[in-house]
């Protein structure tokens, strides 16, 4: 009954979602508030129906209801309670209803805390957001319903895929969606304003808190994915330039072009047209990179036949959103009036750089991800374009940014003065140069990228304090002085600033690929192995059975000299359900670097085969990440940035006003 | 035994999940298992499918289950050698898997042309020649970076037609802004004038 209900919540959604669609747009060309103001409400019952809906199947994976199809396929009753919530997500309906779910949040955001907007460019992007959601119910309803029921029930699901069976489940598609799907609201706004043809500062100050939210989320999410496939897959890779990977990675770079160009957009009322394009961008490669994994068109170009409804269905909402808001932006665009001058060399120059730069990149992983699927339709011929082609290109493209960054960190807006910021940032530059210099002549020979990579994280990092201690401190100055300076610095500075650093801290983490060490080897008790400064030594090994797989686990001792550092367990996990095993990476966090030990099945001599890696600074890639995403999250509290605060500020203000009358 | 894998290779390539097929973990499994979610049974009812399952099956049960991308007893006894194996494994495609070099990759497919790589360079054959073997055998989709040629000039030339195009569009739209300073005309420099002027008499 619960599952019905959830059903048809679901159904009565998409009628809201209608109803939001059409209502506030209608209103808004005849200028009735009533009918624009439908679409808040439309939004607040769509987001309630759809939580209904979430709620009813997580309900279902949590009690185990096998007759439901999607339960009974992806989940078991051995499996421990975190998984069966996070198998919800866990598979193609349910994550599709979390992608809606996420949606209607973001809906919902602007419904309540749209109130200082103007009316029609609130309507208005309320519309898009609910045609958004119309297009995908429908999809869900239609192709991809999770509420199926499946008769007879069976006694027993068939499990969930053991790779998902992991907390990186729980964490990173609900993150990795908050920021696809986050950029969906600056997409609406972007339609709104191109339907309205006024476009302002105002706008931009709308959407950042919303591009932040999203931009961070999305950063979090990859970060996340990242590190769950580094531990997880057993060789101590983080990146694989995957297609699913490259889906991720578009939006990201679209929308890390945007954050920077909606700045200039704020503070300067420049590069709108460019803006606007940017928000389609964003969004159109979060379309696009759901269609390229929920269609399956990358596994295989077979995947259409598969289920031709599924990849079709979800080709026509790409064509619909995609064509339809550049038709829009090539019909609207030159309408915009274009603001704020500026000279080449300023800050705004050294945003379009970036921009320049960042969308470039994101073109190569878009050719990188799509011409080999349009060679072989177009001559038959089968190309791969693996790692190595990303690497050289999109490594290039972003490297050449990263040495941009701390630049255009220190350059003033409107007319800015190259030379004195080599001036200031001369100490930066020095000291990246010699470590660089140092790096190559440790490593004597090997690749230029580790080397090059660890100079730019050094230049980054320095190069952004420069400026920060810059912004407070000038000759002459007593550190008191300074300091109320510095806490006088709006947030949202200090947001960019954390962010570059995270920027300078992945690089770090990048280098220390060059540095590492690896060794393959039976490990056999009591001789030590030996990978990098360390040795690693074989105790023993056992069983251990968990509540729904068996496990052999090695214990393994590291050493450095004679001291011990660390007692770490890797395993391989059996799983009855799937027939299918998994590898636990054991791992030691030591500095910043990590031991990585990973094992194959043990012999029946009591020898296990194994992976040892040492992986120095490893870490620093990923924190790198969540100082990013709290760099966004920083900037999100400013202040002056804060949704709504021009209205409270006016309420206050006539409060005040009115015992005086 | 590379035949006996040849011969099956068409069966897996057209299979359009056989990512997931061997149940190991892979690079980009998760991924791929997180997108197709419904899982072999509804497949199961084609009858190709059940054909390739069951090979499939077979061939892993017929093999000590690899558990690992490079095995120990794979590992060549010069360190030199091995590195430039290592180097070249790095460089080519697992042809059953998705995206995934033969180094990283468990399936046995990638384990034989590991090995193969590894007899060849122990024959004292130059890292080139058994690149240019394999490309001969398997075709450029066994090379995870496309060679420069007719097909892939546009691949390779995207980033700098890209940049190239963005720097025309930002330099078009420059031209397009008006200037950033109108000079000003005669009225307005004898206007300054004389109001510069007032300003210096009245100081």
């Amino acid at each position: 009954m619960i599952v019905e209900i959830g059903h048809f919540a679901l159904v009565l959604a998409l009628a809201a979602a209608l109803a939001q669609t059409v209502v506030p747009f209608w209103g808004a060309r005849v200028g009735d508030l009533g009918m624009m103001d439908v679409g808040r409400n439309a939004a607040l019952i769509q987001l309630a129906l759809i939580a209904i809906a979430f709620a009813a199947l997580v309900n279902a994976h949590l009690t185990s209801d096998f007759s439901v199809l999607n339960v009974a396929e992806n989940s078991n009753v051995a499996m421990p309670a975190i998984y069966k919530i996070s198998g919800v997500w866990g598979n193609h309906e349910g994550s599709m209803l979390l992608w809606v779910f996420i949606l209607a949040i973001f809906g919902a955001l602007v419904a309540l805390f749209g109130r200082a907007l103007p009316r029609k460019l609130r309507a208005d992007a309320l519309a898009v957001q609910g045609l958004i959601s119309v297009a995908f119910l429908a999809f869900i309803l239609l192709t991809s319903n999770p509420f199926e029921r499946l008769s007879p029930a069976p006694f027993e699901g068939r499990d969930l895929n053991p790779i998902l069976q992991d907390p990186g489940l729980a964490i990173h598609p609900p993150l990795l969606y908050l920021g696809y799907v986050g950029f969906s609201i600056v997409y609406s706004f972007a339609a709104a304003a191109l339907i309205e043809g006024r476009i302002d500062a105002a706008w931009a100050r709308f959407v950042r808190p919303f591009t932040l939210v999203a931009w961070s989320f999305l950063t979090l999410g990859i970060a996340a994915g990242s590190f769950w496939a580094y531990y997880t897959l057993g060789w101590g890779g983080f990146w694989f330039w995957d297609p699913v990977e490259n889906a991720s990675l578009m939006p990201w770079l679209a929308g890390t072009a945007f954050v920077h160009s909606v700045a200039v957009m704020e503070k300067r009322d420049a590069l709108k047209i460019w803006t606007i394009f940017l928000a389609i961008l964003a969004f159109s490669f979060s379309l696009l990179g759901t269609f390229l994994v929920r269609s399956g068109v990358l596994t295989s170009v077979h995947a259409f036949a598969n289920d031709p409804r599924r990849g079709v269905f979800i080709l026509a909402i790409l064509a619909m959103f995609i064509c339809g808001s550049f038709a829009l932006f090539a019909w609207r665009a030159p309408m915009l009036k274009q603001g704020g001058l500026f000279a080449p060399v300023s800050r705004e120059g050294a945003l379009v750089v970036n921009n320049l730069l960042l969308t470039t990149a994101c073109a190569t992983v878009l050719f990188g991800t799509l011409y080999p699927l349009a060679l072989e339709q177009l001559t038959g011929e089968k190309i791969t374009v693996g790692a190595p082609f990303f690497n050289l290109t999109c490594g290039a493209l972003l490297l050449t940014a990263c040495f941009a960054a701390p630049f255009g960190f220190s350059l003033a807006w409107k007319r800015g003065d190259l030379l004195g910021v080599v001036q200031r940032l001369a100490f930066a530059i020095i000291v990246g140069a010699v470590t660089a210099v140092v790096a190559v002549a440790w490593l004597s020979g090997g690749p230029i990228f580790a080397p090059l990579a660890m100079g730019l994280g050094v230049f980054v990092i320095i190069g952004t304090v420069i400026e920060v201690v810059m912004r407070s401190w000038r000759p002459g100055l007593t550190a008191g002085v300074a300091l109320k300076r510095t806490f006088g610095l709006p947030l949202s500075f200090f947001g960019a600033a954390l962010a570059h650093l995270g920027l300078g801290v992945t690089l770090l983490g990048l280098s220390g690929l060059g540095f590492g060490a690896e060794t393959i080897a039976t490990l056999h008790k009591g001789v030590p192995a030996i990978v990098g400064p360390y040795a690693v030594t074989l105790d023993s090994v056992g069983e251990r059975v968990g509540p729904n797989y068996k496990e052999s686990i090695a214990s393994v001792t590291v050493r450095s000299g004679d001291t011990v550092v660390a007692q770490i367990e890797p395993a391989r996990r059996q799983f009855a359900a799937r027939e299918m095993s998994t590898t636990q990476a054991g791992l030691k966090t030591l500095h910043f670097g990590q031991i990585y030990v990973s094992i194959a099945d043990p012999a029946a001599d009591g020898s296990v085969p194994a992976r040892l890696y040492w992986k120095p600074l490893v870490t620093l890639i990923w924190l790198g990440g969540a100082a990013m995403a709290l760099g966004g999250g920083l900037s999100l509290a400013d202040r002056r940035l804060r949704f709504g605060v021009a209205t409270r500020a006016k309420a206050g203000a006539s409060a005040l006003a009115q015992p005086a009358q | 035994m590379i035949m006996r894998w040849l011969g099956l290779l068409p069966l897996v390539l057209r299979s359009p999940r056989r990512g997931r097929l061997e149940g190991r973990s892979r690079a980009g499994a998760r991924w791929t298992a997180l997108r197709d979610a419904p899982p072999a049974a509804p497949l199961l009812r084609t009858r190709s499918w059940r054909l390739t399952i069951a090979l499939l099956g077979a061939l892993l049960a017929s093999l000590a289950a690899p558990a690992l991308a490079v095995q120990p007893d794979e590992v060549m006894k010069d360190p030199a050698l091995e590195t430039r194996a290592r180097t070249l494994s790095g460089e080519l495609r697992c042809l059953v898997c998705q995206n995934e070099s033969i180094d990283d990759s468990e399936a046995p497919l990638a384990r034989d042309i590991r090995i193969l790589i590894r007899e060849r360079i122990g024959k004292g054959e130059s890292n080139d020649a058994v690149r240019a073997y394999l490309v001969s055998r398997y075709g450029d989709f066994i090379l995870l970076k496309p060679p420069f040629k007719l097909e892939t000039w546009l691949l390779w030339l995207s980033p700098a037609l890209t940049l190239g195009l963005g720097v025309a569009a930002a330099l078009y739209a420059r031209r397009r802004a008006p200037r950033a300073t109108p000079r000003l005309s005669a009225e307005e420099e004898a206007q300054l004038a004389a109001l510069t002027n007032g300003d210096a008499s009245s100081g």
